[in-house]
């Protein structure tokens, strides 16, 4: 059974009477320990299909069966729960609570899951070292720099040890350093298995991924296994 | 928070200055004593510009005083206490000043509770002697006496040489009468050498108890017919007055004073509630991205209802705690410097009703701003309200 499976799935948004078909009938396969881009001019539907897949909205019609199971029978607070439990989401714009602490922003996922506060620190401690920041847990989000942000995005996207993981744009806003580590830490966390599905319009992040699907105008125009795969940790990163 | 402190606080200063207020007032009337009965002369007064008209009859007579002293006639009465006044030139040395002059019996002092800083008040045989003797208000000792005793020192009223015999402790301004200001000496030489009447202005008569008191004024009232030959009541041209009667006469000040309290309060509690209301809206607003952050990693809306609720709740408790505290502060701060440059005896309240309305609205306020938005803003899509800008 697929993890993710997407038949003829529609958006549409209306602002001010104006209709704008952002997906217009995607139909996708996402299985276990996939590695996927989703590429796309700015406007093609990518970071829809991102949130829908995401559990962040609902779709206008079509079906979107998690774990075999149709997303939209689910109720809000059923959903909530699915992205609790299941999903880890990586924003362009980090996301996180400016005046919490690192450890904070970390555990808030756990608090939501109800997790003990002994083991909400530990495991959120165990997370913030996986991403190097062991030495930054007490500092506000707010004074760690772009990189270091998108890493504790990353830690707190892992700690409630989701099936997948969607990352919109994850190096949109760093410097290519920084995006190199993000994404060095992206391919490592595939490599012990993780299901990731990426959003990004840039090339150079989409041959980081094992397989690129192509929006444009909300339809899915191609879907391929990534020829030449950038290993960053081996071949670096070049923007 | 400030909004709630301000609120609340400015609430509770209008409440508890606006009761300190009243019970000054009130405070006034209660030293007319519950069961004394003023004899006023004239009609009843039907509002304040017939209260002159009093003060010009002539209708109390000597005889009615001595009928009135009588224990025959009025059993309830302990006391009776005439008095004149009138405004007249007060001479010392060089200096003249135009002040009340009181004329009364010796009973005066224990009747408005008066009490001597210098000599004594005089007795009953400076009132049968005719003696031109005087006791001097506070004041009116320091202005033409300055720092020296005026005790044994002559004066000159309207011509009339007096001999000061006593000096009243200062009794502190907004009392109904100004004792501070005034001149009293035995009603005799008044009438006769000063004002050059013959009748009262006022006369009070001391009940035995409160319960005596429609017993006595029955009593009183039929005497003044009699002796005034009147038969129909409303041709009666004198009137009596109780505390009772004259506090409700002037009621209508104090509720004038009410209503305006109110208005303030309201006023203040609309300022305090939209100041509340903005802090709310303007915090909802822009914790709208954190409420899709934290619905996309996975809180559910009632958790995010449950957090702003509780937050809401810190907030007002935190706020109330402190606006009480502040609205307490300033109104003790309020009191304490009326009492110190204005030397007006202002009662220092805290407000029951003020911390209520004032604790009880603004915590409505804050519960019902800070939840609604929220509420609202649970309601939205996760991505609709992390794309909230």
């Amino acid at each position: 059974m697929a993890l993710i499976e997407t038949n003829n799935l529609v958006k549409v948004y209306v602002e001010g009477g104006v209709e704008t078909r952002a997906l217009d009938g995607a139909s996708l396969t996402i299985n276990d320990g996939e590695f996927l881009a989703i590429t796309g001019a700015s406007g093609s539907g990518k970071s829809t299909l991102l949130q829908m897949l995401g559990c962040l909205d609902r779709q206008t019609s079509g079906e979107y069966l998690f774990e075999g199971k149709e997303v939209s029978s689910y109720s809000d607070t059923e959903l909530a729960h699915i992205r609790n439990e299941k999903l880890g989401f990586v924003f362009q714009a980090f996301n996180l609570l400016p005046r919490l602490s690192v450890l904070d922003n970390v555990m808030l996922p756990l608090v939501y899951a109800g997790v003990s506060k002994k083991e909400r620190v530990q495991r959120s401690e165990a997370m913030i070292e996986l991403v190097g920041l062991a030495d930054r847990r007490n500092y506000q989000a707010a004074q760690l720099s772009g990189g270091q942000k998108q890493r504790v995005a990353i830690a707190r996207a892992l700690v409630n040890n989701p099936k997948i993981i969607f990352a919109d744009e994850p190096t949109g806003n760093l410097d290519s350093k920084s995006g190199a580590v993000v994404l060095e830490f992206l391919q490592m966390l595939n490599d012990q298995g993780r299901t990731l599905v990426v959003v990004t319009h840039e090339l150079y992040v989409a041959e980081a991924a094992r397989r690129t699907v192509h929006i444009v105008d909300g339809r899915i125009d191609s879907d391929k296994a990534v020829a030449h795969r950038r290993i960053i940790a081996k071949d670096g990163f070049v923007k | 928070m400030l909004g709630i402190v301000i609120g609340i606080l400015s609430i509770m200063v209008v409440m508890s200055l606006g009761q300190g207020a009243q019970e000054l007032v009130l405070g006034e009337f209660q030293k007319f004593g519950p069961n004394n009965v003023f004899i006023l002369p004239g009609r009843q007064p039907s509002g304040p510009s017939s209260v002159a008209g009093t003060l010009l009859s002539d209708s109390l007579t000597q005889k009615d005083l001595a009928d009135l002293e009588n224990p025959a006639n009025v059993p309830e009465a302990v006391g009776v206490v005439p008095i004149v006044f009138g405004q007249q030139p007060i001479v010392y040395a060089s200096q003249t000043y135009t002040k009340m002059i009181m004329g009364s019996s010796q009973d005066m002092a224990q009747l408005f509770s008066l009490t001597m800083s210098e000599g004594r008040f005089f007795d009953s045989s400076d009132v049968a002697d005719h003696a031109s003797v005087a006791v001097l208000g506070a004041t009116i000792a320091k202005d033409l006496f300055g720092g020296n005793n005026p005790v044994g020192q002559k004066i000159r009223i309207n011509n009339q040489m007096m001999q000061v015999v006593g000096v009243l402790q200062a009794q502190g301004a907004g009392s109904f009468i100004d004792f501070d200001q005034a001149t009293i000496a035995p009603y005799p030489v008044v009438q006769d050498s000063i004002l050059g009447i013959k009748y009262f202005q006022r006369i009070v008569v001391e009940g035995a108890s409160s319960a005596g008191l429609p017993a006595l004024m029955k009593d009183v009232t039929s005497l003044l017919r009699y002796n005034h030959n009147i038969s129909d009541p409303s041709k009666d041209d004198f009137s009596l007055q109780t505390q009772a009667s004259i506090a409700q006469s002037v009621g209508i000040v104090t509720s004038i004073l009410t209503v305006l309290l109110a208005s303030i309060a309201a006023i203040s509690l609309v300022v305090g509630g939209v100041g509340i209301m903005n802090i709310m809206l303007v915090s909802v607003t822009e914790r709208t991205r954190e409420i899709g952050l934290r619905k996309s990693l996975g809180a559910t809306s009632g958790n995010i209802l449950l957090q702003f609720l509780a937050e809401a709740a810190a907030l007002t408790i935190l706020g109330g705690l402190a606006g009480v505290a502040g609205g307490i502060g300033l109104s003790w701060c309020i009191s304490f410097a009326v009492n110190y440059w204005w030397g007006i005896q202002f009662p220092f309240v805290i407000s029951i009703s003020g911390i209520i309305l004032g604790v009880g609205v603004s915590s409505a306020l804050g519960l019902i701003f800070g939840i609604f938005p929220a509420w609202q803003a649970s309601r939205k899509s996760p991505i609709e309200a992390l794309r909230y800008e």
